[in-house]
């Protein structure tokens, strides 16, 4: 029996939210109505010219810094040509060699384990328009009747990353797809909206028997849009990979087409050759210059990326997978940080939100923005929680009190009668009321028998009606049977 | 010589002016004109009367305001038919965008509007401003003005010949690689390249778009200024257009060429050039030098392989260039009956002629894998060196100095049936457009046919003022002032 090893490598395209598309001035957020957010550049009337646009150049450059690309200060605008009705200029403005930006790197955690994900290029280009294929074809140009074109989107800021064969799993193409998208969301530069197309990944995968060095012949699969049918979709390439080896057969390479429905890839249509694009240097478009100055100014505006972020709440006590729920949510990790302080522990803040408050906000299908619930609601919950004026499950009664908008948790705890007694003069009062009712059981523990305390305790937190912090009534009471002896 | 149609640009700004005639009276003369010529010369595609008169009509109202847009002022103006005009048909000689009316004014054309000049018709050209002829039109060939039984040049045939015969003041063509100047020369008239990225290209139908240039066609080197001066600066929607100040470009047309520098380009003046036109560029060199120039020879030894880097270039770009027309979007599309990919096919089969398809194909042969490092890799190689050459050259001199084209007009079909002698047209021309650099063609005489000879002056890059310097003193030199028949006499429309 063969082990085999995946070689997988993605190809990630991300539209960016500029305000104007790439290289003219038409708006990429178009409504459902046509081709009404076109022009003659991006409709490549005869004549226009594009005109590269900075705010895109900006998104490019923040995407290669958070990868830790080098940055080209010069860097080259290529056509890449072939036929399709939805591409306007039937060539692309796309880059080749010297693209924005190069040698990168992306850390990645699968169940505790790092791998490095090597970034081979991150580059600039351009989105098509969309083809609707009408007629008996199933969608395909081949055998369509006829094709409704709609071209608001063609022009749109294109940014394609690109990553070296490093990753060996589904699993850890899935989650090098995760935590791309939290660093594009959180650089601002795109909506990164899987089920929108805004955000779509290419996955080559190939297998080859462990230890052996050569790559395999790799298929890549198109257009996946989602983060679990990319892992779906490389499980089931890998699987049927190994299967046609295994088999006696050789694996074509191909471009495949990933169906949701079936759960499989399917061939599209078998690649002869590597596709001849005759590439060559836009002469519309000069050299992108961007210098070390406007480097240094779009660093200046990149925050904290998700995995920094995750490493200082880890830092607070948290654990990884609360951090990672933290951190992908802005409004959490926000209510999270302005409730940090003085007496205030973060793991049980954490937990809360990431448990209680979503739970809520899910069962009641609201808004976190809708509840009124403050960081300053859950400093101050945590303070109680952690002077033991709050048991723990009646400051997850507060919580929800709160979030239904019934006060503050001072105000609700006080008004619930849920605050705890951990002032010792009265428990110790309890204490010796309760030991003069249970002369026996004082007597057995006072002879080793230990098996009354839990009574004791019980005994003690009945006449405190409940109110008295457990840890506080233990301790006075292992003092008054040991202490008279 | 009492015809409106024959003022140069300057002197009918003067009458303007002084209000002796409106811009209305400029525009029947050159309308007058071209009835008479347009059935012998066939110059323009599209005379817009209807849009001309309004145009000069305002210009009349606005002059008699007090407001005054300039020299174009009033100026009736003929436009090469690659150059996007608002709703006014567009067609770049090709069937395959027979009918179609921009939605929008390429920046040149909004600039002279903008410049009160009166666009009076769009001008025939080869098909996508490919060829040098004007013979590769899909709508017929135009006529040299001189001889109509001789080729005008080309590309920018129509407009060469417009602006020759009075039919239009000035006119605007657009040189790839030699596509304004060629044609000047050969209908006896001023054309010139502007400096790479000088005058925006938005709007103007891309044939190579790191060699296009539009450029103006004038009866006279000042008139020439006026033209470039009204389309000259940066624009916003063309990323290869030059920013800052525009070059005061006539600074210096009295100024003579005496202690002027002067290179004539050794590989410009020997094998292959005509007896004749070799013996006129003389001339005009030793009236430089009486002048007080000092004309040195300078050698610029890439020249002999310009010519094929050109041809591998230009076909290159086109075959990107010319890849949107597919009859989805705009132009024409083939009623033949098949899938979406056949239609496409088809309506460029159906669309372009044979030279546009040989060019498309030769450019698609010089980027395919395999093919790109020795055809179009080598070719850029090439245009380095030219560069180089030009750069070691105005180390030396300050112009220089060739034959515009290598013969005179040479009869319609001659070369037409032999693409290579037809690219050898453009052997003079090609170096400036592979570097970039400003050009201009002036007219110093006649052959002994009776068909005008042209003189090119290459100047460096944004050398506009010393290369017009030079034109306008050789435009006193030489004092040509010969008209095309068809100008001068009546000659009744057949
Ligand atoms: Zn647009």
């Amino acid at each position: 029996m063969t082990a085999w090893e995946a070689v997988i490598g993605l190809e990630t395209h991300v539209e960016l939210s500029t305000k104007s598309k790439m290289f003219c001035s038409c708006p990429t957020d178009f409504g459902d109505e046509p081709n009404t957010a076109c022009c003659p550049v991006c409709l490549a009337l005869p004549g226009a010219l594009p005109v590269p646009n900075e705010e895109a150049i900006a998104g490019i450059v923040k995407i290669g810094l958070a990868l830790e690309c080098d940055i080209n200060e010069s860097s080259l605008f290529y056509r890449k040509n072939y036929f399709y009705p939805d591409l306007p200029k039937n060539y692309q403005i796309s880059q080749y060699t010297f693209p924005v930006c190069e040698h990168g790197t992306l850390d990645v955690d699968v169940n505790g384990e790092p791998t490095v994900v090597g970034i081979t290029r991150v580059h600039m280009e351009e989105d098509t328009g969309k083809s609707s294929h009408i007629g008996d074809g199933g969608g395909r140009i081949h055998d369509a009747r006829h094709t409704l074109l709609d071209f608001n989107r063609a022009g749109v800021p294109l940014v394609e990353v690109v990553t070296e064969p490093d990753i060996r799993s589904a699993e850890q193409a899935r989650a090098y797809a995760a935590e791309l998208q939290r660093i594009v969301l959180s650089l601002g530069v795109s909506d990164a909206r899987l089920e929108a197309g805004s955000m779509r990944f290419d996955a080559n995968v190939s297998v080859r028997p462990v230890g052996e060095t050569k790559l395999g012949t790799r298929t890549e699969t198109k257009n996946v849009n989602s983060l679990r049918s990319l892992q779906r979709a490389i499980s089931f390439e890998i699987d049927r990979q190994i299967q046609v080896l295994e088999d006696g057969g050789s694996i074509v390479q191909e471009t495949r087409h990933w169906n949701e429905d079936t759960g499989a890839t399917t061939s599209m249509r078998v690649k002869e050759e590597s596709e001849d694009y005759r590439y060559f240097q836009d002469p519309d478009l000069l050299p992108l210059e961007v210098t070390a100055a406007w480097q240094d100014e779009i660093r200046s505006t990149i925050t904290a990326l998700p995995a920094e972020r995750r490493v200082a709440i880890i830092e607070q006590g948290v654990d990884r997978e609360t951090a990672v729920i933290l951190v992908d949510s802005d409004e959490l990790s926000g209510l999270f940080a302005a409730a940090l302080g003085d007496g205030v522990p973060a793991r049980t803040v954490a937990l809360w939100l990431t448990g209680d408050v979503v739970a809520y906000l899910r069962r009641n299908e609201v808004e976190l923005s809708s509840t009124g619930l403050t960081s300053e609601h859950l400093a101050v919950l945590g303070r109680m929680v952690d002077s033991g004026d709050l048991s723990s499950s009646a400051a997850k009664e507060v919580l929800i009190a709160v979030l239904d908008g019934d006060g503050g948790p001072g105000e609700i705890a006080d008004d619930r009668d849920l605050l705890q007694v951990s002032d010792t003069g009265a428990i110790e009062e309890a204490v010796d009321a309760v030991l003069a009712d249970n002369a026996d059981a004082l007597e057995r523990i006072r002879s080793g028998d230990m098996k009354p305390f839990g009574f004791l305790v019980g005994q003690v937190m009945r006449h405190m009606g409940g109110k008295a912090d457990p840890s506080v009534v233990r301790s006075v009471l292992e003092e008054k049977t040991t202490d008279s002896r | 010589m009492s015809d409106l149609a024959d003022l140069t640009i300057t002197e009918a700004g003067k009458r303007l002016r002084s209000g002796d005639i409106t811009s209305v009276d400029l525009l029947d003369a050159v309308t007058r004109r071209a009835s008479v010529t347009e059935s012998h010369l066939h110059a323009f595609l599209t005379l817009d009367g209807e849009g001309a008169r309004a145009s000069a009509e305002r210009a009349d109202a606005d002059l008699a305001k007090g407001t005054d847009h300039g020299p174009l002022h009033g100026i009736p103006v003929a436009l090469k038919d690659n150059m996007c005009t608002i709703g006014v048909e567009t067609t770049a000689s090709s069937k395959i965008l027979k009918g179609w009316k921009p939605p929008y004014d390429g920046t040149a054309v909004a600039r002279l509007k903008a410049a009160g000049a009166v666009i009076t018709g769009k001008t025939n050209l080869d098909e996508f401003a490919m060829g040098s002829s004007t013979e590769n039109s899909a709508f017929g060939e135009t006529r040299n003005p001189w001889s109509t039984d001789h080729v005008p040049g080309g590309s920018s045939g129509g407009s060469a010949a417009a602006a020759a015969v009075g039919s239009a003041f000035g006119s605007f063509g657009s040189d790839t690689g030699g596509s304004v100047r060629q044609p000047a020369a050969l209908c006896g008239v001023v054309g010139m390249k502007p400096t790479y990225g000088l005058v925006s290209r938005y709007g103007l139908i891309a044939f190579a778009s790191s060699l296009d240039q539009i450029g103006p066609f004038s009866r006279s080197v000042e008139d020439s200024v006026a033209l470039l001066g009204a389309t000259a600066g940066w624009d916003r929607y063309d990323a290869t257009s030059i920013k800052g100040p525009v070059p005061n470009f006539g600074g210096s047309l009295t100024t003579g060429v005496q202690g002027l520098k002067i290179g004539i380009v050794k590989e410009l003046m020997g094998e292959g050039i005509d007896p004749q036109v070799l013996a006129a560029t003389i001339a005009v060199a030793d009236k430089l030098t009486d002048a007080g120039a000092h004309v040195v020879e300078i050698s610029m030894p890439s020249t002999e392989y310009a010519l094929s880097a050109y041809y591998l270039i230009a076909p290159a770009e086109c075959s990107a260039n010319l890849a949107r027309f597919d009859g989805v979007r705009f132009g024409h599309r083939s009623t033949v009956e098949g899938t979406t990919e056949d239609m496409m096919a088809h309506s460029r089969a159906e669309g372009f002629g044979p030279e546009v398809v040989r060019r498309i194909l030769l450019g698609t042969y010089a980027l395919s894998a395999g093919y790109y490092d020795a055809f179009y890799g080598q070719a850029q190689k090439v245009r380095t060196l030219v560069r180089n050459d030009f750069t070691s050259a105005y180390a030396q001199v300050d112009v220089l100095i060739s034959p515009t084209s290598p013969t005179t007009a040479f009869r319609i079909g001659e070369r037409a049936v032999d693409p290579i002698a037809m690219y050898y047209s453009d052997v003079c021309t090609i170096p400036s457009n592979l570097s970039g650099d400003p050009a201009i063609s002036v007219p110093i005489g006649l052959d002994d046919e009776g068909l005008p000879i042209g003189f090119q002056i290459m100047a460096p890059a944004l050398g506009e003022e010393v290369m017009y310097q030079v034109a306008a003193a050789v435009e006193r030199l030489v004092e040509f002032d010969q008209r095309p028949a068809l100008a001068t006499s009546e000659v009744a429309p057949v």
